[in-house]
């Protein structure tokens, strides 16, 4: 096939992931608007030990409370929706993986060079360490409908906007630093995003189980927040996935720095574009910080993992079209 | 969850103490001070205003980037200009407030991390504190019975936890304190290298605080245009814009020289992109030192020169057109290259010649260069190239003749003409090696060909290599915070009054943990007597 076939292809199963993400997101809005509390009401089980499943009866415990129990409760079937909507998202994501794959064919190298390839990338970045985290952890289901309505998002403005001709690469971003900084940043970014995305829930959810508490829950963000995992858990993904990505970010600069040192003769400049890497990067070194900080985990940690997110999108689209700077694939 | 142990794993963690005011004076009041400084509150609170005082230096023009833009913002905003100026928001990350927030966070980072290094040096080599008594209270517990006798569950426990590397209560101190008094337990405690990554991720953005201000103190940058078949030496006057570090002096120009033999630029010839630039290159011969040996390197973007400690960089390129310039009198009174402002990206480029010893008048042209010349030139746009190689070199010239001003003292840009003492004697276009005689017998100019110029940035960064180590280091200890975790386990087998023993095991972590469960399994599962499953209690 010629390398225009190869786009052409790479277009079609862009378009493809577009037209299943939404048939996902319509699965997830199902299993929230039929799901009425039950998740609550499994987290609130005794949680299962890795142990394994198996009811044994040991050798009996009365003594103490010490007791040996516990089978596998088997799974509700308002389940179903959300079920249909993982199955979707599988499909979505080895359709973005085929776009990248396709991409990458045509233009005869990695496919990230431009905002437009970088999106598709993230996106199947995104949904790849979603689908594959479910297995082992089963909260991270949860958070479905924000992956799949933000991963929808991000590929409609990268058609729509940022769409970008299979081209060549300028002179600038020939280097294999480009490939190494641009790859922790893609997958960095994915995984920022998806802990950021569980602080946004983590907030519906913490509000509904205050305002339960206080008996006064009732509006439609608690309708919401009644549908979601209990908020100890969407914290605790949130801080897995952040402290994950917080590390490989900082590569990310750091590689970005080595790169600018051999293209510009310094290896930090305050560029824009690296002025709100360092500020991403400093939101989230504080939201690491305020997790360690009595009375500032929970609520106000969760803000700042927002507010983190806030700058990353910015320093990822805002930057390009707001300020004029050396990063140069700003598309046209 | 049992807060005093809590309490015990991440101690040291020094927060505002509270209120315990009896007016202690001016030392207290120090004291007072210097506890909120380095308390994590006051880390978040200095780390946000960092993140907050970086954002207008993305959002107005940089003196340091690019100074003509601050100018052209200034005449743009006359009002509110000044004011912005005078915040130093033109000069952020030289602005005395940038440099106050950073100086502040990194004196709180000093003060809260060094007393955290002496501390854990100090218990290096402590010991796990004693089982508590009450397990269940645990985040993680798991209990059985088994008919095994309390102390092999004891020594397969000890044995377990050795082979995973915990580190273990020896017996001899938890019968000395007395407090596990029930049954017989081992205490374990693992993961130090979580305190060691972040004292070690902490200590290296000191470090590269430090190799940061050691290179622009001591280091300088300057960039030059060098026309192809031209040298340049390291001296200061050979600069057109150079830029010290405070602490620079002219013994840290390393004494190198090089000359550009050969400039080349490709450019994408078909495609969507035609026309977009493929590849730069510059092949030049450099020496170390005057009277080294003579080599050749070829400079590249993102290849830069090594030479002498400075590194040599291509920022940029454009055309070179060349001229012989021939006054009234017959005699030679220009014959060089003349650099030219490309204006877009087909390389139209811009420039003017002067020539001040030209008789009987001194002599000016306007010059546009098309490296690919047009079939035919719009006069509404004048001539623009079709193609930015030099596939079909072409210049227009407007000549005048005058008082170019040069002696007014008055600093000239030279890509300008001034005008305003001149006449103007014709245009006309030349391509290479064509010669065009001027009117009046004022002499005749000839276009000798179109080379290139580079942009060259040369930087000397004495710090570098002390930001690079530092933040590997810092890299290595984040990672090293992150993957591990400071956590115990306990284990104790109590007799039970029919012959049985009550087995529990139980697991803390210093922050949540998702693999401490699996730990305290693991360690289940090497017990005698076991079962499959076992309670979970949180
Ligand atoms: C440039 C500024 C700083 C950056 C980028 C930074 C970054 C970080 C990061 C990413 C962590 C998380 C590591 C982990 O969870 O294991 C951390 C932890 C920590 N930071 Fe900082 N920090 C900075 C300044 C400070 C300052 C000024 C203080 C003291 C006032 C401080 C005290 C601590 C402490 C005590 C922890 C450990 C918390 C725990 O035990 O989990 N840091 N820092």
């Amino acid at each position: 096939m010629s390398s225009e076939t190869w786009a052409y292809t790479s277009n079609a199963l862009v378009y493809s992931t577009i037209i299943v993400l939404s048939f996902a997101l319509l699965a997830f809005a199902a299993d929230l608007a039929v799901g009425t509390g039950q998740k609550r009401a499994d987290a609130a089980k005794p949680r299962r030990s890795s142990l394994g499943r198996q009811a044994t009866s040991g050798s009996g415990g009365n003594a103490g409370g010490a007791t040996v129990t516990v089978a596998a409760p088997p799974l509700p079937d308002v389940q179903r929706w959300a079920r249909v909507g993982v199955s979707l998202t599988t499909l979505a994501a080895a359709l973005a993986v085929g776009a990248v794959i396709t991409r990458g064919i045509s233009v005869e190298r990695p496919p990230w060079g431009n905002m437009y390839e970088f999106t598709v990338t993230a996106v199947a970045t995104m949904l790849v360490i979603w689908v594959a985290m479910l297995p082992t952890r089963p909260e991270w289901r949860d958070l479905g409908i924000l992956v799949v309505l933000f991963n929808l998002l991000l590929l409609g403005v990268a058609v729509l906007v940022l769409y970008t001709e299979a081209a060549q690469l300028v002179p600038a971003l020939k280097s294999y630093w480009l490939w190494i900084h641009v790859t922790a940043a893609i997958i960095a970014s994915s995984v920022f995003t998806v802990g950021s995305l569980a602080s946004v829930l983590y907030l519906f959810s913490e509000r509904y189980e205050r305002r339960a508490a206080a008996g006064s829950a009732g509006d439609v963000r608690d309708w919401i927040g009644a549908r979601l995992p209990a908020s100890d858990q969407l914290d605790k993904v949130a801080y897995q996935t952040i402290s994950f990505a917080f590390p490989l970010w900082f590569f990310a600069v750091v590689a970005g720095a080595v790169w600018a040192e051999d293209a510009w003769g310094r290896y930090w400049g305050w560029d824009p574009k690296e002025v709100w890497a360092f500020v991403t990067l400093v939101i989230y070194a504080a939201y690491l910080h305020a997790r360690a900080t009595a009375g500032w985990r929970g609520r106000r940690a969760a803000i700042i993992a927002i507010v983190g997110l806030t700058a990353f999108l910015f320093s990822y689209f805002g930057v390009n079209i707001f300020f004029v700077g050396l990063h140069s694939y700003g598309g046209t | 969850m049992p807060a005093d142990q809590l309490n015990a794993l991440t101690k040291s963690e020094p927060e505002a103490a509270p209120a315990r005011q009896p007016a202690l004076g001016i030392l207290g009041g120090l004291r007072w001070m210097w506890r909120q400084l380095t308390s994590m509150r006051t880390a978040l609170i200095l780390l946000f205003l960092m993140a907050l005082g970086s954002v207008p230096g993305s959002v107005f023009p940089q003196r340091g980037a690019s100074p003509l833009r601050v100018g052209q913002y200034l005449q743009d905003h006359t009002t509110i200009g000044p004011w912005l100026d005078r915040l130093s928001m033109f000069d952020v990350y030289a602005s005395s407030w940038f440099a106050a927030i950073y100086l502040l966070l990194m004196v709180s980072l000093a003060g809260c991390i060094l007393p955290r290094c002496l501390h854990y040096a100090r218990n290096l080599r402590s010991v796990p504190p004693a089982t508590p008594r009450n397990l269940a209270r645990m985040p993680e517990h798991r209990s059985f019975y088994t008919t095994a006798i309390e102390s092999d569950v004891v020594d397969a426990a000890i044995a377990s936890l050795r082979r995973a590397r915990f580190r273990l209560r020896p017996a001899a101190a938890s019968s000395d304190t007395g407090v596990s008094d029930v049954g017989s337990s081992v205490a374990a405690e693992k993961g130090y290298v979580h305190e060691f990554g972040n004292l070690v991720f902490h200590l290296s953005i000191l470090l590269l605080l430090v190799g940061v201000a050691w290179g622009s103190w001591f280091g300088y940058r300057g960039t030059v245009i060098i026309v192809e078949g031209e040298g340049f030496a390291n001296t200061l006057t050979q600069y057109d814009d150079f830029v010290p570090g405070r602490g620079f002096s002219t013994g840290l120009l390393a004494p190198f020289s090089f000359t550009m033999d050969a400039f080349d630029a490709k450019f994408l010839e078909d495609g969507p992109n035609r026309g977009q630039p493929d590849q730069y290159t510059a092949d030049v011969t450099y020496r170390e030192r005057p009277g080294a040996e003579l080599q050749a390197e070829r400079i590249e973007v993102n290849k830069p020169l090594g030479v002498n400690g400075a590194k040599v960089f291509l920022l940029g390129h454009g055309y070179a057109p060349a001229f012989t310039v021939r006054d009234g009198e017959g005699i030679v009174v220009f014959s060089g290259a003349v650099p030219a402002l490309p204006q877009d990206p087909a390389f139209t480029s811009e420039t003017v010649v002067k020539v001040p010893d030209a008789q009987p008048e001194q002599l000016g042209f306007n010059v546009t260069a098309t490296p690919t010349a047009p079939d035919k030139v719009d006069p509404a746009t004048g001539p623009k190239s079709i193609f930015p190689e030099a596939n079909d070199p072409r210049v227009y010239l407007g000549a005048w003749t005058g008082d170019l001003g040069l002696d007014s003292g008055v600093p000239q840009n030279v890509y300008q003409l001034d005008s305003s003492d001149m006449e103007q004697l014709g245009r006309k276009d030349l391509g290479v090696g064509e010669t065009w005689t001027l009117p009046d017998g004022r002499g005749s100019i000839t276009f000798d060909g179109l080379g290139e110029f580079a942009n060259m940035q040369v930087a000397y960064d004495p710090g570098r290599w002390l930001a690079l180590i530092a933040t590997v280091a810092a890299m290595v200890g984040i990672s090293l915070s992150l993957l591990v975790r400071r956590r115990r386990l306990w284990v104790r087998a109590t007799a039970d009054v029919d012959g049985r023993t009550l087995v529990e095991v139980a697991g803390l972590a210093q922050t949540e943990w998702a693999a401490l469960a699996q730990e305290v399994d693991a360690v289940v599962g090497e017990l005698p007597g076991a079962p499959a499953a076992v309670e979970v209690r949180g």
